[in-house]
């Protein structure tokens, strides 16, 4: 067998793969200062991210690195100390995290509200509710299609604590917990001409509405609020506090709350800061 | 870009030079083909010496290889994430929601692909050169590479194979990756995302971006072969 060649030829390429490899690596190892934000998936696909992070970055020079999940996730990946900063919606849960020793301190930085949305038809006759609680009895009265995120986010954590203050336990077949992010729970209520909970920031930049048309809104106990947690280098010696705090002041500062007041989408603002 | 014909879309964001696009792109490729070439030079000498050696327990670590092959992403980005968490075994390491992390997840994904094929290829090749081979005085160890360089048109397949693993799965480089826009985002996560937000044209474009770049490295695999195969004659 006069393998000697082709081998070589074959070692040859494996090598200049691996150098390939290699060099592609290579920018990952830039030393910009960077800090990892746990935040959900409302706030990261609303393009709210992209709209304030450059203009922190352009003023302190610190990449912030968002990792977008449910609340619940957030949490837990604060718990673990795997991220620096935390910027949630879930008010109890963010009390919580920090009076556990977490976090070190909780601020308000913005609020929008969220909206119930549901088939233009409108089978359970929503629009015609004067409350949320009213609304939510409607559809169990009916037994409409709901579909409930079910994943533990804010979100839902809000939709639960909704339907506890309408006084109803939704069960049945109508009630559909997917256990899903706000995009695909939308989706699917589109595909079913479901009624669902959503923000008002995904819900805006959200396109494969079809049906869906927004059925009920502005009761004061659709508020949604944002809140700033840096995590407690007490607890966790690796975290960057000293950036994180730079980041946790930047959002209540005017110059945060004026980039958050300024986003827009088709005119409209998506999210209202607090020192307004 | 208002166009919602996908086929139109995937040609104007490939056209339009788009860099967070491309950055995308390398980075996929960059991570997959990473995973690949790690579980290759893990994967191909261990199948083969799982194919030439007999030892206690061989039954059960071929079962076993085989049922890895459908290890789902989800559980094995989870495994990596509790590995590489900062309260887990690797945390100092600093590794969660960065693209080596993101290797080390597919990795684990290719490897018992890659590992399982070669070990049935060179199993099957070792019958029927064993008297050959071991006339010439070859031992087992020996053997290996010579088997292996013997099967690399079917090992090529199997190589093949875990890239199209790789270059697939979304559950685990999502978990320990974080899909970190400029970060750790690649095609999938990407195409993900765009779903999430409803835009369901610019996810479809983008997964016809990710079919035509696994076709180009399928293709470049294939050349080769036939490249080295005329060589041979």
């Amino acid at each position: 067998m006069s393998v000697a060649t082709p081998q070589c030829l074959f070692l040859a390429k494996s090598a200049v793969l691996s150098a390939l490899v290699l060099t592609a690596a290579g920018p990952l190892a830039a030393g910009t200062p960077f800090i990892i934000l746990a935040s959900t998936t409302s706030t990261e696909q609303s393009g709210l991210f992209q709209h304030i992070v450059p203009q922190f970055t352009a003023r302190t020079g610190i990449e912030v690195r968002v990792v977008a999940v449910g609340t619940g996730q957030a949490f837990a990946i604060g718990r673990r100390g795997d991220a620096d900063a935390l910027l949630v919606h879930h008010r109890a849960g963010e009390e919580q995290f920090v009076a556990e020793g977490y976090g070190s301190e909780r601020r308000d930085v913005m609020y929008n509200d969220f909206v119930l949305i549901g088939p233009r038809a409108d089978p359970a006759g929503v629009t015609q509710a004067d409350s949320i609680q009213d609304a939510l009895v409607r559809i169990a009265e009916s037994s409409s299609a709901f579909a409930s995120r079910g994943d533990d986010s804010g979100t839902h954590r809000k939709e639960r604590e909704l339907w506890s203050t309408a006084r109803i336990e939704p069960s049945g077949r109508w009630y559909r917990q997917l256990g899903s992010g706000m995009g695909p729970t939308l989706n699917t209520a589109a595909a079913m001409d479901a009624y669902v909970l959503a923000d008002r920031g995904t819900w805006l930049s959200f396109r494969n509405r079809q049906e869906l048309v927004i059925v009920f809104e502005g009761d004061e106990a659709l508020l949604n609020a944002y809140g700033s947690i840096p995590v407690n280098p007490e607890r966790f010696d690796w975290v960057k506090a000293d950036l994180a705090r730079k980041w946790h002041d930047w959002l209540v500062a005017p110059e945060g709350q004026t980039a958050i007041a300024e986003y827009r989408i088709n005119g409209e603002p998506l999210f209202f800061p607090f020192r307004d | 870009m208002n166009s919602h014909d996908p086929f139109t879309l995937a040609l104007s964001l490939i056209l339009s030079g788009d860099p967070g696009l491309f950055g995308i792109i390398h980075l996929s490729l960059q991570v997959s083909l990473s995973a690949v070439f790690v579980a290759s030079l893990i994967g191909l000498p261990l199948g083969a010496a799982i194919a030439l050696f007999r030892f206690p327990g061989r039954g059960l670590v071929i079962t076993l290889l085989n049922a890895l092959m459908g290890l789902p992403p989800v559980v094995a980005g989870l495994l990596v994430y509790l590995s590489l968490s900062r309260a887990g075994p690797l945390g100092q390491f600093g590794l969660l929601f960065t693209p080596t992390a993101m290797v080390i997840a597919q990795t684990l994904l290719v490897l018992p692909i890659i590992a399982a094929l070669t070990r049935q290829a060179i199993e099957d090749l070792w019958e029927e050169y064993r008297e050959q081979l071991q006339s010439m005085g070859s031992g087992r160890v020996r053997a290996i590479p010579t088997l292996l360089w013997d099967a690399r048109i079917t090992l090529t397949t199997a190589v093949l194979a875990g890239f199209g693993r790789a270059s697939a799965e979304v559950g685990a480089v999502l978990i320990v990756g974080g899909n970190i826009e400029g970060v750790t985002r690649v095609m999938t996560t990407a195409i993900a995302l765009e779903t999430s937000k409803g835009d369901l044209a610019l996810a479809l474009a983008l997964g016809l971006v990710l079919l035509t770049l696994v076709a180009a490295v399928n293709a470049t695999a294939y050349l080769l072969g036939q490249m080295s195969r005329s060589r041979m004659q």
